[in-house]
């Protein structure tokens, strides 16, 4: 959502690149050959690992894009409960707190098994560069690609680091 | 006192005998990344954050508890120290839970502060995600374990400056964690005088006004200094 807060520069970015898949376009499968990903989210379940592979084969350069990508940040913080935590989440949520029809919601192919450990993007696979914040304000996300843009290696300094 | 001369970062400076690296520094101006070290409370070398290089000295020293000696060379920055400085950064998060986005201190938390000013992008080492809980019971405050450094911070002010010895350190390695009293529950540790200043003292999200929520977690630091300063030279004024 603060992508949006980047306001006219993203009719800028509009005409400097092909936008050719995000969680709202058309696109079902991600393409090859992609320049730049931005990556956003924890690495929760199966579905987020399978994509995540996929990107990256398929993709140059890998920007970790807020602190769930960069840190677990919340996402995470079910790690604290054990290695048991993907089921007691499940048991939590559908079962002790449902007020009807207490069930696990399972549907092979529609709904994705959560993983045993939520993790940072760049824990799974190599990332290039990070972008952090929770969410990352717009003006640091358009640092980041102006730089990119005119072929400058992205650098972030000082409090354009801060996590939170 | 007699006056050593000694060159920090090519500067050639003097400082009194007996006076700390750390403070010939702030005299010469040069800012040394601290994170343990508190103005008002001696000072333990616990975090490592104000290693230096000192010609001549295979190893690194810490500002903060290394005294000035004549002649001393000493170097505040350089590639080798900004290495360790990230990697003890980033040991810190790694080790406890550090969640900045729901964190009290967000915003003014002195190790959040020291990650971003030395180019911590992300951290390299696995999470550990321990299991930590927060205790509430004392009726002001609150002391949650995911977030502290065991900088000893808190420790340091609860006997020197209050005198009440609430506030300990117990068990070994990662285990190591603040305890009240003999390990009781902040509420019922009866030497507690509720002064608040561990509060104060606390870099990080550790130590809490109750009732605090998101990045509300402000402290004054200069009202330990201002204890401090009217303890040991009987005046009543702040340090600045
Ligand atoms: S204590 Fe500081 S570094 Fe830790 S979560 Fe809170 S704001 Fe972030
Ligand atoms: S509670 Fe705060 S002051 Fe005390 S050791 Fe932990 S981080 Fe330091
Ligand atoms: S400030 Fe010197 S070791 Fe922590």
């Amino acid at each position: 959502m603060s992508f949006l807060d980047l306001d006219e520069f993203l009719i800028e970015l509009a005409g400097a690149v092909d936008l050719v898949y995000s969680p709202v376009v058309d696109v079902k499968e991600y393409p090859e050959n992609v320049d730049v990903c931005l990556i956003e989210g924890a690495v929760c379940n199966e579905d987020n690992l399978a994509i995540l592979h996929k990107i990256r084969a398929r993709t140059k350069v890998l920007i970790s894009f807020g602190d769930c990508a960069v840190t677990g940040n919340v996402p995470a913080m079910r790690n604290q409960l054990g290695l048991d935590n993907a089921k007691n989440v499940l048991q939590c949520a559908y079962i002790e707190n449902a007020q009807n029809n207490p069930n696990v919601p399972k549907a092979d192919g529609i709904v994705p098994q959560l993983l045993e450990w939520v993790l940072p993007v760049h824990e799974v696979v190599h990332v290039e560069y990070y972008l952090p914040g929770c969410p990352p304000p717009a003006d640091r996300i358009k640092a980041v690609l102006g730089q990119m843009l005119s072929g400058v290696e992205p650098k972030l300094e000082g409090a354009n680091l801060k996590f939170g | 006192m007699a006056a050593k001369t000694l060159t920090i970062d090519g500067k050639q400076i003097s400082a009194e005998e007996g006076a700390t690296i750390l403070q010939a520094s702030e005299e010469a101006s040069v800012k040394i990344p601290t994170l343990c070290h508190l103005d008002g409370v001696y000072d333990v070398g616990a975090c490592r954050l104000c290693l230096v290089e000192v010609t001549g000295v295979p190893k690194l020293l810490p500002a903060c508890t290394t005294k000035v000696a004549e002649g001393m060379d000493i170097k505040t920055d350089s590639e080798r120290l900004r290495k360790y400085r990230r990697m003890i950064l980033e040991l810190l998060f790694a080790e406890r839970n550090h969640v900045c986005a729901v964190c009290v201190s967000n915003g003014h938390c002195e190790l959040q502060m020291l990650a971003y000013s030395n180019g911590m992008d992300h951290v390299r080492y696995e999470y550990t995600f321990p299991k930590w809980s927060l205790d509430t019971t004392h009726n002001l405050f609150g002391m949650d374990h995911n977030r502290c450094v065991l900088c000893t911070r808190c420790v340091r002010v609860c006997w020197h400056i209050e005198a009440a010895g609430t506030k300990n350190v117990a068990g070994r390695g990662g285990k190591s964690r603040i305890i009240t009293d003999l390990n009781m529950p902040w509420g019922e540790a009866d030497s507690c005088t509720s002064c608040g200043k561990c509060v104060q003292a606390c870099p990080t999200g550790a130590l809490f006004h109750k009732g605090s929520t998101v990045g509300e977690m402000e402290r004054d630091r200069s009202k330990l200094e201002f204890i401090v300063t009217a303890r040991e030279k009987q005046q009543w004024i702040s340090a600045d």
